[in-house]
């Protein structure tokens, strides 16, 4: 106790100059800072509203797993690791640097509960952090400057490389934690030299290396160090503090509040406005994003809340085949226009359009609204209901390409984007070969438990039509009571939502929504995951539904569906689809039941499960004209040819349709084909032998029957 | 500028299967779609452009019955400020000539300083606004792919002649255009602009409202009459195909190698 009363003394008395300088810096730093947020948060005020109040112990638990506990960062190994050791060392150099702080003006401050072993304890750690996060910070500066990863770069047509400004704020941290390594090296070493007992056994560490140069110092060239380190600690810290509202390191004060506040129920899609019920749409006077402040002030955050980090773009199908769309730049171009219109001095807002400005209607129109940008951001920052809300906005003000206004007026006045009749939606059960096997019920007048939700692509176009008919002789097969709506079944709506024209959705909805109930059946089935993800997530009160590959995969666990051996040398790989995989995470059901197939080869693509690359996009995204450099699908053929592939098991119609275009875009044909897994999964299922005694009359009767 | 946009709603051909009925007269219009003719969407979207550049109002007419108010309504959607229904029982089985001598005496009791109408209709005549323009003794110029406005007396178009060429030529207003698509890329009408004029009126003129001679419209007076409907016989050397897509394309592509067409 008395030692730590002379340290404080002798602390006391080099530091007794600066008291006056000391306090001013406090003031300035500590008003400028709450000046600067309170100007950043302007356009949160005027932004529209966004119901993230709710579920508090949920969001807290995503605080723990996603803030505190990194959750994303180890995705990417090397900058991952750096990142959870600096963080780390920022968490646990929090207290001590408010301590620093106060030390300046009252020298025997000790925080609460720091007195005595724990003090020593935490003391030693720190040291080692402050190290750690030096020593990352140099190794991050070196990896900018030398080693220059590919997804850092910025290309010319967003602006300006952000490569300085990264390399500034790092080495400004390296000066923070040698300002304050200095500071106590230099406390420690006038202790030792006034002959108090220095608690430092940090070792090795950065303080403990100052240390030993001062300790031959005279007592007041250390007073001196001790009087610099505490003045470029300070001046450090609060120049950080109120620069990095400008800038990438936003998140480090933003962070926390976006991922408390981030989307729990990722694949329900934002309503037109939170505050606006469905049954009220139609007194809006405007829909979607228009202008800056049409964002909810969630989106604002997440665009203070960008690190830069390049995860997104470097995971973005669209900006990987060339497409004018970077999910990066989405969201930092938004931050450069907040920044610039909402300065910290003057006027704020200009309530000018966004595309057409900042964006240009190609690059809103580019996104297949796969996800793979929203797996990969650490910091949990939306996408899609940005991209739709922009959509909404473009649709609203007629700006549609050419190419979506015929599909989505057909889908309008016929029910599915080809403007084909609705009577010949079920055209493809009356195929003479297949009615023989097996025959399928509409459910205008028959009743079922279950529904096979075809969806427009697999009624309507030719190729798609086996994936229906193996889907139906599967669920046949397992003895399912099943039927299909046939005429009264509409579009699911899946992308005219996504493409942001909701009243049209809404209109598909309902009216499958009614056709559905009052079918009576239990359950749905689907073999499109484009079609189940709307059933499941922005349909209400409609039964349960499942993929076709979920049900596969349960009639082997149960013994119900067997598989033949499959023949020949051919080596499979499993495309997961967006819209099964990363937005429903059913990624082992497919590939329980490929491996359920005796001799089937089964290899993995560099990119699968939650980092699948995206076929090019369905839906309306078939007819969409985009401007690329290559096809989206072609990229993945390739892959699946590198993996040492030459069939892609897909689970998807439109990933059939775009795979098979790529696998000829890419010259590959004749070496790789393509196949759906029901296709797969009924071309090698064990039919029952007929017993002696059952005739094929009576067999097919028990088809037609759906037993 | 005030613009007058003649309309006519039609089957959709992308999104009907056009067939004929059993007397042959007619096509099978059961279960047809019908929206607004094309060409004529095209004209609506070049007049809001021009008004959007100069000011002024545009109006949509169609001569038709009360199911022709949704394509009014939709061109209201885009944009357009009035909706103008013509429609008498006794215009029934009007021809091209009577159309344009109802719409004549529509134009005369406004002032209009353009009237546009898509290049044809579904029938393919493209007769409307040629005799409209004579009618009104106005001047006419036809497949107008640019239109631009010089001091609000005349315009300088441009028309595709021959061979992909264009004409540029100076026509003084009033006058007559017909309008080819590509002229422009037409806005999109979503649900909620046609929801949102759901419920504007839409002005009804009939046979005495404009003041014809009810003789001198509808069938009676019709010069030229339809007599009958047919599809084409299968003619020398056609090869019709049946299959599916892929069989057809190899098909396709085997003729034409066994004709010497691919090398």
């Amino acid at each position: 106790m008395v030692a730590s009363t002379q340290a404080a003394a002798q602390l006391g008395s080099w530091l007794a100059p600066g008291y006056a300088l000391f306090l001013c810096i406090h003031f300035l730093g500590v008003g400028s800072f709450a000046y600067i947020v309170m100007r950043r948060m302007v356009p949160l005020v005027r932004a529209q509203s966004d119901l993230r109040f709710d579920h508090p112990l949920e969001r807290l638990g995503r605080v723990g797993k996603f803030w505190l506990g990194q959750w994303k960062h180890p995705r990417y190994k090397v900058a991952g690791t750096v990142h959870i050791l600096f963080f780390a060392g920022f968490i646990l150099l929090a207290m001590r640097a408010f301590t620093v702080l106060i030390l300046g003006t009252s020298p025997d401050f000790v925080m609460p509960g720091m007195r005595g072993e724990l003090g020593h304890v935490y003391e030693v750690v720190t040291d080692y952090a402050a190290t750690v996060v030096f020593l990352c910070m140099i190794f991050a500066i070196v990896r900018r400057v030398v080693f220059k990863p590919a997804r850092y770069e910025v290309p010319s047509k967003f602006g300006k490389a952000h490569k300085a400004d990264a390399v500034f704020l790092l080495a400004l941290i390296a000066i923070l934690m040698l300002a304050d390594s200095l500071f106590e090296a230099a406390k420690a070493a006038g202790q030792m030299q006034a002959g108090q007992i220095a608690h430092f056994s940090a070792a090795y560490s950065l303080p403990w290396l100052l240390k030993t140069v001062f300790v031959s110092a005279s007592l007041s060239s250390i007073g001196q160090f001790c009087f610099a380190g505490y003045l470029l600690h300070e001046i450090t810290f609060y120049f950080l503090l109120c620069y990095r509202p400008f800038g990438i390191q936003f998140h480090v004060e933003t962070s926390l509040f976006n991922v408390y506040f981030s989307k729990l129920d990722r694949e329900v899609l934002k309503p037109v406005r939170w505050d606006v019920s469905e049954e009220n749409l139609d007194q809006l006077t405007s829909f979607g994003v228009k202008t800056f402040e049409d964002f909810t002030w969630k989106h604002m955050l997440d665009f203070y809340s960008c690190a830069d980090c390049g995860r997104c773009s470097d995971n973005c199908p669209a900006n990987a085949a060339g497409r004018p769309l970077s999910p990066r730049f989405l969201t930092i171009k938004a931050r450069d226009y907040a920044f610039q219109h909402y300065p910290m001095f003057g006027p704020t807002g200009n309530g000018k359009a966004l595309v057409g400005g900042i964006y240009s209607e190609d690059e809103i129109w580019s996104c297949t609204t796969c996800g793979a940008c929203e797996e990969e951001c650490p910091l949990l920052i939306e996408y899609i209901d940005k991209i739709v809300d922009l959509r909404r906005g473009l649709v609203d003000e007629g700006r549609v390409p050419q190419s979506l206004q015929k599909p989505l007026k057909a889908l309008e006045s016929r029910g599915n984007p080809y403007g084909k009749m609705e009577k010949k939606r079920s055209d493809w059960i009356n195929a003479k070969d297949f009615q023989q096997t097996c025959r399928v019920k509409t459910l205008d007048k028959n009743g079922a438990d279950t529904l096979y939700f075809v969806d427009s692509i697999t009624s309507y176009d030719e190729r798609m039509h086996s994936i229906g008919r193996a889907t139906a002789k599967i669920l046949d097969h397992i003895g399912e009571n099943f039927g299909i709506l046939g005429a009264a079944e509409k579009d699911s709506g899946h992308e005219v939502r996504r493409f942001g024209e909701e009243l049209l959705f809404i209109s598909l909805r309902d009216q499958n929504a009614e056709a559905i109930r009052a079918s009576g059946v239990q359950k749905i089935v689907t073999a499109d995951p484009h079609a189940l993800n709307a059933l499941k997530h922005d349909y209400k009160n409609v039964p349960p539904v499942e993929h076709i590959s979920q049900v596969v995969a349960r009639g082997v666990k149960a013994g119900k569906v067997k598989f033949n051996p499959i023949e020949g040398d051919k080596v499979y790989t499993y495309h997961d689809p967006c819209y099964l995989g990363r937005h429903n995470q059913i990624y082992d059901d497919p590939r329980e039941v490929l491996d359920a197939i005796p001799g089937l080869r089964r290899v993995e693509m560099k990119r699968s499960r939650d980092r699948s690359f995206c076929c090019g996009g369905g839906g309306l995204m078939l007819f969409y004209e985009p401007k690329e450099e290559e096809r989206i699908g072609v990229k993945r053929v390739r892959m699946a040819a590198e993996a040492g592939a030459n069939v892609i098991v897909t689970a998807c119609p439109f990933c059939m349709a775009n795979i098979e275009d790529a696998i000829k875009v890419a010259g590959l044909e004749g070496k790789m084909t393509a196949i759906d897994i029901a296709e797969l999964a009924e071309q090698q299922m064990v039919r029952e032998i007929p017993p002696q005694t059952k005739s094929t009359f009576e067999m097919q009767a028990e088809c037609v029957a759906g037993r | 500028m005030e613009i007058l946009v003649c309309v006519k709603r039609v089957p959709d051909t992308s999104e009907n299967e056009i067939q004929l009925n059993a007397a042959g007269s007619d096509i099978e219009r059961d279960e047809l779609v019908y929206s607004i003719n094309e060409p004529d969407n095209y004209a609506v979207e070049e007049a809001l452009q021009i008004v959007g550049r100069v000011g002024g109002k545009v109006t949509v007419v169609t001569v038709g019955n009360e199911d022709d108010e949704e394509v009014l309504r939709r061109e209201m959607a885009m944009g357009a400020n009035h909706g103008v229904l013509i429609s008498d029982d006794t215009f029934a089985g009007s021809d091209g000539r009577g159309i344009a001598a109802i719409l004549k005496r529509f134009v005369e009791q406004g002032s209009y300083d353009l009237i546009l109408t898509g290049v044809q209709a579904e029938a393919g005549a493209a007769e409307v606004g040629g005799m409209l323009a004579a009618m009104l003794d106005y001047p006419f110029a036809s497949l107008v792919s640019a239109i631009e406005v010089i001091d609000g007396k005349k315009l300088k178009i441009s028309r595709e002649i021959e061979g992909g060429n264009k004409e540029i030529s100076e026509i003084d207003l009033p006058c007559v255009l017909s309008i080819q698509t590509g002229i422009n890329d037409p806005r999109y009408v979503g649900m909620r602009g046609i929801r949102a004029v759901a419920s504007v009126p839409i002005a009804t003129y009939g046979v005495s409202d404009l003041g014809l001679d009810p003789n001198s419209v509808g069938a009676k007076a019709a010069k030229v009459q339809r007599i009958d409907y047919f599809v084409p016989t299968v003619g020398k050397g056609a090869e019709i195909l049946e299959g599916s897509r892929e069989e057809n394309i190899d098909k396709v592509l085997e003729l034409v190698a066994a004709k010497g067409g691919l090398k």
